[in-house]
């Protein structure tokens, strides 16, 4: 299987993800041939693949970038949104301009506004582990397991306002998993409900996609072992 | 089938006086939690710590003595799925014991399937004991079927039970006050009218009183590592068996509710559907 990872507006927190899976990295460099990846290996030029991984979101003053992306679509066969930034804009859905060395970049945007996504990781960045079963998944094809990551890839818009809403509509029972999930702890659990600070949220969507009210995938219903 | 998978299911009583003295009925998540942290099979487990007149904190246990502490049932929501990542990050726990309502296992299941937002953590739960749920309450609730309802203030209750029934609190004071469960449902976490799970279907070995004589409890096995914890633990002599058919009220009653459950709740989400909330 032929991969590429293109970086675009982004920290280098997925690829980082990637890596930290330690010995799993190995198996899984065994059965990938990664093509082109800007921070890994010395290839100027995309090519043909079966999976890109697009990490980052996507300025739109930044015509290089959109080609780039709009090339990756071309070449792809499946294209992956890897983490909050590339899914939903996440962080930095917050840039308001005025940054050295752009200071006139200022709309970022998930890619799927300017190609079609085919699966929508969410995470900032998004676990090790994440990352290693959909990529595995991919590989086996398995497609039951991805469905909720596909689901994803048509929404461009996510943030804690999800969970506010799980308990608005009396589904939220309470077990606290969204609390645990925000890496920014924006999420406290009061009275047994979750409050969420939205302030100090990035909409990485890692607590709605986490949810089991939201979506309790069927292949959880058989349990292993 | 109303119970989900399971390999086995039995009777069973604790052999820990200690657990018995604090447990909700046959002791049997404390005393799984306790073995399992003194034979180093778990270095942490998630219990519900009763902050004061039983108003739930999710907790990190990591000895004996502190399992024995959070003992007891709390009807309220306790969100104990909230500080599974503080017991890795911050305690450094390896081997994580979970105990919760079904659907805290249910939460658990999905995200060690899709750990999103769980890095390094699903390979460090070691083991998830659910316990039968026929519903919950929000704090207040639960605070106006004690206090308004039984008569009974707060923090002069040392047990609450559910069975036969009716709603029991028992006091400081050695009284017992009980009321029809009937009177107690408006008070229900309306969360719980769309949950089909009734005895943790996805746990690795389930526990609940219905089914069980009183001080009893009605275990469901349901994995081959949950086998293996219980079945060593009887060899051990940690529980007294016996067979489920032995007993009464018997497996029967356990089916009818999980099923009552069911058909219930499945209107409920059919009803939301079409209210478009779901
Ligand atoms: C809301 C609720 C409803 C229940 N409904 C039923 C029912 O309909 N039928 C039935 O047979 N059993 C029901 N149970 C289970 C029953 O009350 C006992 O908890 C169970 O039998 C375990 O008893 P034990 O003696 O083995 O456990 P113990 O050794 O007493 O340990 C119980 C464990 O559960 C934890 N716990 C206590 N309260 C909560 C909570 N609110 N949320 C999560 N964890 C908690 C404690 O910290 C402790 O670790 C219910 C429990 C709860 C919390
Ligand atoms: S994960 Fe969903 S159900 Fe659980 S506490 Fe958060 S909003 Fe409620
Ligand atoms: S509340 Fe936290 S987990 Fe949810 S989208 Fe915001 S930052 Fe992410
Ligand atoms: S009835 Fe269901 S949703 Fe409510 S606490 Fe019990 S398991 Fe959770």
């Amino acid at each position: 299987m032929k991969v590429v990872h293109l970086q675009l507006s982004s920290c280098c927190g997925c690829l980082i993800s990637l890596t930290d899976t330690y010995e799993k990295l190995l198996e899984i460099l065994n059965k990938i041939e990664l093509v082109y990846c800007q921070t890994l290996i010395d290839v100027r030029e995309i090519k043909e693949c079966d999976v890109a991984l697009v990490e980052g979101a996507v300025c739109l003053e930044d015509e290089h970038s959109i080609e780039l992306l709009k090339e990756v679509r071309e070449k792809a066969k499946l294209v992956v949104a890897l983490g909050a930034c590339a899914s939903f804009g996440g962080i930095t859905r917050f840039c308001k301009g005025n940054q050295p060395p752009k200071p006139v970049h200022t709309s970022f945007v998930p890619i799927s506004k300017v190609i079609k996504v085919d699966l929508s990781i969410p995470g900032c960045p998004p676990s090790p582990e994440q990352i290693v079963n959909i990529i595995e998944a991919v590989i086996k094809g398995d497609t039951e397991y991805l469905e909720p990551f596909i689901r994803l890839s048509e929404n461009t818009e996510t943030c804690g306002c999800e969970i506010i809403k799980v308990v608005n509509t009396s589904r939220c029972m309470g077990c606290g998993t969204c609390s645990a999930s925000c890496p920014t702890r924006a999420i406290t659990m009061v009275d047994g409900k979750p409050v969420v600070n939205t302030s100090i949220c990035i909409k990485c969507g890692v607590c709605s996609v986490q949810c089991p009210r939201i979506e309790f995938p069927k292949i959880l219903e058989k349990l292993e072992g | 089938m109303v119970l989900g998978n399971y390999r086995k299911i039995v009777s069973a009583r604790s052999t820990i006086p200690e657990v018995l003295k604090k447990s909700q009925d046959g002791g049997i998540v404390s005393t799984i939690f306790i073995y399992g942290l003194e034979n180093r099979l778990l270095d942490g487990v998630i219990v519900s710590d009763n902050g004061g007149n039983f108003y739930t904190i999710p907790k990190v246990a990591t000895t004996p003595e502190e399992v024995l502490e959070a003992a007891g049932t709390k009807y309220s929501i306790s969100p104990n799925i909230s500080v599974l990542k503080k017991a890795a990050r911050e305690y450094g726990c390896e081997k994580i014991g979970v105990v919760g309502t079904p659907c805290q296992i249910r939460a658990t299941r999905k995200l060690i399937k899709y750990p999103v937002g769980f890095r390094h953590i699903a390979d460090k739960i070691a083991l998830l004991i659910g316990i039968f749920c026929m519903e919950n309450f929000p704090y207040e609730g639960l605070k106006i079927i004690v206090e308004e309802l039984c008569g009974v203030k707060m923090d002069d209750v040392v047990k609450l039970d559910i069975g036969k029934g009716k709603f029991w609190v028992y006091t400081r004071w050695g009284e017992t006050k009980a009321i029809k469960l009937k009177e107690t449902h408006a008070f229900e976490s309306s969360a719980c009218h769309i949950c089909t799970d009734y005895t943790a279907e996805l746990a690795d070995i389930s526990t609940g009183s219905v089914g069980s004589p009183d001080g009893w409890s009605t275990v469901i096995i349901r994995t081959e590592k949950g086998e293996e914890i219980f079945n060593k633990m009887v060899e051990e002599g940690y529980f007294k068996i016996k067979p489920i058919e032995e007993v009464k009220p018997g497996l029967g009653l356990v089916e009818k509710l999980a099923k009552t459950k069911k058909d219930k709740n499945s209107k409920e989400i059919e009803h939301r559907k079409v209210l478009g909330i779901i």
